[in-house]
């Protein structure tokens, strides 16, 4: 089973090499007041949560949170066992930017006449894979999805046109490798489980587990 | 009002012969503490709350309730009943006051790992959010000091939620939970259905399936050890794993230390048992800790007090830690195998797997150490030969009289370390102490929950001045129900352990320990209990042997000297190995 973890971080040297960005992927039961559980394992640790997504999952009754922080690999580790002992949680994983595909929206207000005077909106939607979600007399309204980069570079292309307003979504993040969460939830339901359910696979990695 | 009245009135309360149950949300709360095996309930009542105490009226056959002197003795009592008999404790308290007075208890019991289930009122559903009279957000304000927490709006939810929150408090790592129950659900009349214990939680796994590899890891590493040491906590303790533990230190022949919450799971005077760890702990366990190795720990979390400076702390050890609960492995100190589990049952197949084996010279090394700790620190406090009485040879008396068979509960403090370093245990569940909050005031009230989770034993709070002086309300609730606590005061005139460290660390720049009391005796008194004061060696043994073979309550007040230290130490920011003896 352990090889089929594959939803799993997988240790590199990059780990320590500082901080960088992680992806906390939680799996819970809907229940008021969650939220404010987990969110207070980053604040007493004076954690900032760099963005934080609520969502329903692919399984019916269970919800999905995906929480971006910038620290280190055992810090990381740490926050997310603390995650999963919370009653409500079911399961933690936690990612780096390379094991997962992310996505983050953008949406831009421009006065239409500004922005029809001077660019190329042609060109603005092809360069940066925008697209118009209304376009008004009085202003238009862009959308982009994509990577941080990729909606930062649109606000500065918009800049020098008064951009009237601009928002950003919290990531969203699938796990690449992912095998799902279906079948370890038929395990998590049953009263005994498997002898393959690995429970606590932080224990697998013994021997790569960094010391304090 | 009228309509809360009105319904309470329309109850009629009957259990049918069939096994529904057509009543109130109040009356099916009891009805489920009592299928829980609940007997004892310590709480106060109030606005938010008073729809349950009118269905207690008519339980008083089958739940006794201790009406204390304020929820946070409430509280400090359940915990108290809970450590004692290894049952749930149970607190009502109302909404507001009463539930924001029950935090600093949550708090001790989550880092201390009591079982707990609070229950408090809370205003009206449609209330809620209004700033309404005696309204709070309890959920919000206790998530981060209990293991669980809940609000009730519908008494339909009552009996699933309360099934829950036991199974919840006393399984896995065991933690307070916290139920609030809004009035009007406290009021809904409804037909319930049977009362079903909760025994499984589909995102929770308390107990997890032991993995026998890392069982076969952690006995290789035992039994290939030259000089392997066991630190204990409260896990042997919480998991009623005390004689697992005992077959195994048998077999292996390992010397075993324990930290201030594990101390009693085995007794004192077992052969292997080589003392206290931590800052006011024994002298070969700090020091060997640094020398051992391979170091086995379990049910313990490897505390600040008891680890000194982390990146000098047993890094010539391998670390083998047993624990239930996952996040404590690897948390403060790297484990080389973490064997996640129940020690009742880890334990055993360890055991299996081990070799046997004596260690005699490494043990004489401990006690090498242990006589060098005799000579310099232990006979000069437990038979001083200065006019002034130390809070030792109070502790050796007691020993002497009561031969390790008493409960001893203790406050916060210089008494709480001298207690936990000298006093004699036998059994198991005796050593009851605020271990991770330290909290003062812990003591007189956990003395009274003490005496109703084992009523059989001997219970002596042995508190400080200072401590005392935080929670002496609770003389009251001693007074009308009569739970016989022996209450020790030792007093030095000072926040001993606070000026301790002034003297060492701040140049003696005694700020604000200088603390005075009232007439302890005269106060004890006041409230009809038995009280006398000491303050002559001469008096000393009788006085005690006048508290303990008293029949009923009673304050005995020791004069202690003023300024005594608690050694040996390690002080704050330095290794186990660097412990000073004076």
């Amino acid at each position: 089973m352990s090889t089929e973890n594959t939803l799993e971080h997988k240790i590199t040297k990059a780990d320590f090499d500082g901080k960088q960005e992680y992806t906390i992927t939680v799996y819970a039961e809907n229940r008021i007041g969650l939220l404010n559980r987990i969110a207070i394992i980053f604040s007493k640790r004076k954690i900032n949560i760099e963005s934080l997504n609520t969502s329903p999952s692919e399984i019916d009754g269970i919800h999905r949170f995906n929480i971006v922080i910038h620290e280190g690999y055992e810090v990381v580790r740490k926050l997310a066992r603390q995650i999963e002992k919370q009653i409500e949680v079911l399961k933690v994983y936690f990612n780096t930017n390379e094991e997962i595909i992310w996505q983050e929206l953008a949406l831009y207000k421009v006065s239409t006449d500004e922005i029809a005077e001077k660019v190329t909106v042609e060109r603005l939607l092809r360069q940066y894979g925008a697209s118009a979600v209304v376009i008004r007399k009085d202003y238009t309204v862009f959308a982009v999805t994509g990577h941080r980069e990729e909606t930062d570079a649109l606000v500065k292309a918009l800049e020098p046109y008064e951009l009237i307003e601009f928002v950003r979504s919290a990531r969203v993040a699938i796990i690449k490798d992912s095998a799902g969460f279906h079948e370890k939830l038929k395990e998590f339901e049953a009263f005994e489980p498997r002898e393959e359910l690995v429970e606590n696979e932080f224990l697998e990695k013994g021997e790569k587990i960094f010391t304090m | 009002m009228e309509t809360a009245q009105e319904t309470i009135q329309q109850t009629e309360a009957k259990a049918e012969t069939s096994k529904t149950f057509k009543g109130t949300g109040s009356q099916v709360l009891l009805n489920g503490l009592i299928e829980e095996g609940v007997t004892t309930i310590f709480g106060y009542p109030g606005g938010a709350i008073m729809p349950i105490y009118d269905a207690l009226y008519d339980y008083a056959d089958k739940l006794e309730h201790i009406l204390v002197r304020h929820e946070q003795g409430g509280i400090h009592a359940a915990q108290g009943f809970a450590r004692a008999s290894g049952e749930v404790g149970v607190v009502f308290a109302t909404s507001g006051p009463g539930a924001t007075n029950l935090v600093t208890g949550l708090a001790d019991a989550q880092i201390d790992s009591t079982p707990l289930v609070c229950i408090t009122g809370q205003v009206f559903a449609h209330l809620l959010g209004t700033d309404a009279f005696q309204e709070t957000d309890v959920i919000n304000i206790t998530t981060p000091v209990t293991k669980w927490n809940y609000q009730v709006t519908d008494a339909k939810e009552i009996q699933e939620v309360l099934a829950k929150a036991f199974y919840i408090a006393k399984s896995g790592r065991p933690g307070p939970v916290l139920i609030d129950i809004t009035k009007n659900a406290q009021l809904q009349l409804e037909e319930f259905p049977e009362y079903v214990k909760c025994n499984h939680i589909r995102s929770y796994r308390p107990k997890p399936k032991v993995r026998i590899e890392y069982i076969e890891q952690a006995a290789e590493l035992i039994n290939s050890a030259k000089k392997p040491f066991i630190l204990f906590g409260q896990g042997v303790v919480l998991g009623k794993a005390e004689e697992e533990f005992k077959a195994f230190i048998n077999k292996t022949g390992i010397p075993a230390a324990w930290t201030i919450m594990g101390e009693g799971a085995i007794p004192t005077s077992h052969p292997l048992n080589v003392g206290m760890l931590g800052m006011h702990g024994n002298y070969g366990p700090n020091v060997l800790t640094n020398e051992c190795d391979v170091l086995i720990a379990i049910g313990m979390r490897f505390d600040d007090r008891v680890t000194g400076r982390l990146d000098k702390y047993a890094k010539q050890a391998k670390v083998v830690h047993l624990d239930i609960d996952p996040a404590e492995i690897d948390k403060n100190v790297k484990a080389e195998v973490g064997v996640w589990g129940d020690c009742k049952e880890t334990l055993p197949l360890l055991t299996n797997l081990v070799n046997e084996s004596k260690h005699e010279e490494w043990l004489a090394k401990f006690r090498q150490y242990n006589q060098e700790e005799i000579d310099q620190v232990i006979t000069p406090e437990l038979y001083p030969t200065g006019d002034e009485m130390t809070m030792g040879e109070v502790l050796r008396n007691i020993n002497e009289i009561c031969g390790g068979d008493a409960i001893i509960v203790t406050d916060v403090g210089q008494h709480q370390m001298v207690a936990c370093r000298y006093a004699k245990f036998n059994n198991t569940r005796s050593n009851i102490t605020s271990g991770g909050l330290g909290t003062m005031g812990f003591g007189l009230p956990a003395a009274i929950g003490a005496k109703y989770g084992a009523p059989d034993k001997t219970v002596i709070a042995i508190i400080g001045d200072g401590g005392f002086q935080m929670t002496p309300q609770e003389l009251g609730t001693i007074m009308q129900f009569g739970a016989a606590v022996k209450i020790l005061i030792l007093n030095n005139r000072f926040l001993g352990m606070v000026r301790q460290w002034q003297q060492l660390f701040h140049d003696k720049r005694y700020s604000f320990v200088n603390i005075t009391s009232p007439d302890f005796v005269a106060l004890a008194k006041s409230y009809y209990i038995e009280a006398s004061k000491v303050d002559e060696r001469a008096n000393l043994r009788e006085a005690l042997e006048t508290m303990i073979n008293h029949e009923g309550s009673y304050l005995l007040e020791v004069m202690v000297g003023r300024e005594n230290n608690v050694f040996p130490m390690v002080p704050q920011g330095m290794s186990v190995s660097e412990i000073r003896l004076k």
